[in-house]
């Protein structure tokens, strides 16, 4: 693999940027790997990626059905935080934080990864009390934060209304300065290059249309495209349809498939140099290097795969920015998209072995994947390469719904499910 | 947009007045003394979720406030009927 550099970049400016190495290979699969990952988003990725560096194992191949970093990857807010109330969700988080804090260095690719800073507003008494409760929680697991009051909100961002004639008046904020955002793509993008640069293979256009049984053990999957490939261990990180995954290899998950939808405006000069989020009335904003704002809000209420959402939900979304951001009202929006996210009852994600010997899922990250993609991908490579649950994993087995072990995270994290 | 026939109203009314309350058809187990706890996780977490004909339930929570069943495909978001609660769906493949 070439490094990327500043020499490199200067010495192939003198080639007119002609002779740049593809930044990935398009191998035809072999028909028998170690570890078939089933799912090339961000988190596939990053298991791959985490298999071949940190336990050697390079037989693998990650199976997409449509293109690297296509699905969830690319249609979320880019929003990174660790600030989540309960012990195992804390833990977990921010294990992802301390891996984006080196990553660019570690894929030697450019994620963007800006710590910028999280607010999650507080409207509230009962907001301010939980704020102030996941605030001490989070210090006492060692991740930054701290509580602030209207007025050091509004010292942070100047051209938001904190005023008391506000419909909701601001009353205070968590603060999480390490938070940021990253970019998306780039996330997948950097992922998906240095594994293929440790061996692992990447197949796109390649769909996964059944499992492959021998004695109630998962042995392979058969392909649209390739036929059947055969695995010791297979992987499922398949967001929105694990649901659909988990029928054919034929048991339910507690798992339901929701649209989310985010809009971006069109480019204005930079006005917001964090990210604002605001449980009560529900909005999240920041603004991209490009200059875009990126918002977000809730699922829509129906289970739907369609990718797209309900307008009555967008407006919702751009009424509660509207009210935190009067001066965004005339800003005028660009494009609008959903993404389809598995939502656990407990807001928590599914890394977990199955019913199925062999075969093991990472899903139910809902709507806050993103953020734990590299903790996501790492854990559950160990928790691959063993055949046993990683110590961060082990909280999040799908079976913790059969012993009634819940880690309740709805709207303790900062922003409601 | 949905436009959902309500079936106790007898029309048809936007989506904004009703609200999705999950997977239809969900039966209380009948002896709920000897349900295991893989049983009753079953019964209050573990979904179909399927990609394609799901029977859901509603409520018509600005109307009539009663619930009642949609059949509808996730995919395409197109509704196939709406019937009452007690009553068995017409389409299911």
């Amino acid at each position: 693999m070439q490094k990327y550099s500043g020499f490199g970049l200067f010495k192939h400016a003198l080639s007119h940027h002609e002779n740049w190495q593809r930044v990935w290979r398009n191998p035809t699969p072999k028909k028998q790997y170690d570890v078939i990952i089933v799912g090339g988003g961000g988190h596939g990725l990053a298991t791959a990626y985490y298999l071949a560096k940190e336990h050697g194992i390079t037989n693998v191949a990650v199976l997409e059905k449509g293109y690297l970093g296509g699905g969830n990857t690319a249609r979320n807010t880019t929003i990174v935080r660790s600030n989540y109330l309960w012990d195992e969700a804390a833990h977990l988080y921010e294990h992802a934080m301390k891996l984006w804090e080196g990553l660019s260095q570690d894929l030697n690719y450019n994620v963007m990864f800006s710590q910028r800073g999280v607010l999650n507003l507080g409207h509230t008494l009962q907001d301010m009390r939980d704020i102030e409760r996941r605030v001490n929680a989070n210090r006492l697991n060692g991740i930054d934060g701290e509580v602030l009051d209207a007025k050091q909100v509004q010292e942070i961002v100047p051209m938001m209304d904190c005023s008391e004639n506000a419909r909701f008046p601001v009353m205070g904020a968590s603060w999480q300065p390490r938070g940021g955002v990253a970019r998306h793509d780039a996330v997948a993008w950097g992922y998906a290059r240095a594994a293929d640069a440790l061996g692992v293979d990447l197949i796109q256009q390649c769909e996964v249309v059944d499992f492959v049984m021998e004695d109630g053990a998962a042995v392979g999957v058969r392909t649209r495209q390739h036929g059947t490939i055969g695995a010791g261990r297979i992987g499922c990180v398949t967001a929105g349809n694990s649901g659909v995954m988990a029928k054919l290899a034929g048991f339910e998950l507690p798992l339901e498939s929701h649209p989310l939808q985010a809009l971006v405006s069109e480019p204005i000069k930079p006005i917001l140099d964090t990210v604002v989020m605001s449980n009560h009335v529900h909005g999240y904003v920041s603004q991209s290097d490009k200059g875009d704002l990126v918002i977000g809000a809730g699922i829509d209420g129906y289970l739907g795969y369609g990718q797209r959402g309900s307008y009555s939900t967008i407006e919702h979304t751009v009424q509660a920015i509207v009210e935190m951001f009067p001066v965004f009202s005339r800003v005028r929006m660009n494009r609008q998209w959903g993404g389809i996210v598995d939502t656990c009852p407990d807001a928590c994600p599914i890394i977990s072995a199955t019913p199925v010997e062999n075969l093991f899922f990472n899903c139910g990250w809902g709507t806050g994947g993103f953020k734990a993609t590299p903790g996501s991908g790492n854990v559950f490579a160990a928790t691959l390469a063993k055949g046993e649950a990683h110590p961060l994993a082990k909280p999040f087995s799908m079976f913790r719904f059969h012993d009634g072990s819940l880690i309740d995270e709805h709207g303790a994290a900062g922003v409601a499910h | 947009m949905f436009d959902i026939y309500c079936p106790h109203c007898q029309e048809h009314r936007e989506e904004e007045e009703f609200h999705a309350s999950g997977e239809a058809h969900i039966a209380r187990p009948l002896d709920p003394d000897n349900c295991t706890d893989k049983e009753w996780a079953e019964y209050i977490y573990f979904r179909k979720n399927p990609r394609g004909i799901h029977h859901e339930l509603w409520v018509h929570a600005a109307g009539c406030r009663k619930f009642f069943n949609i059949t509808r495909d996730t995919q395409t978001y197109e509704i196939k009927e709406t019937y009452k609660v007690g009553q068995q769906p017409t389409v299911t493949e």
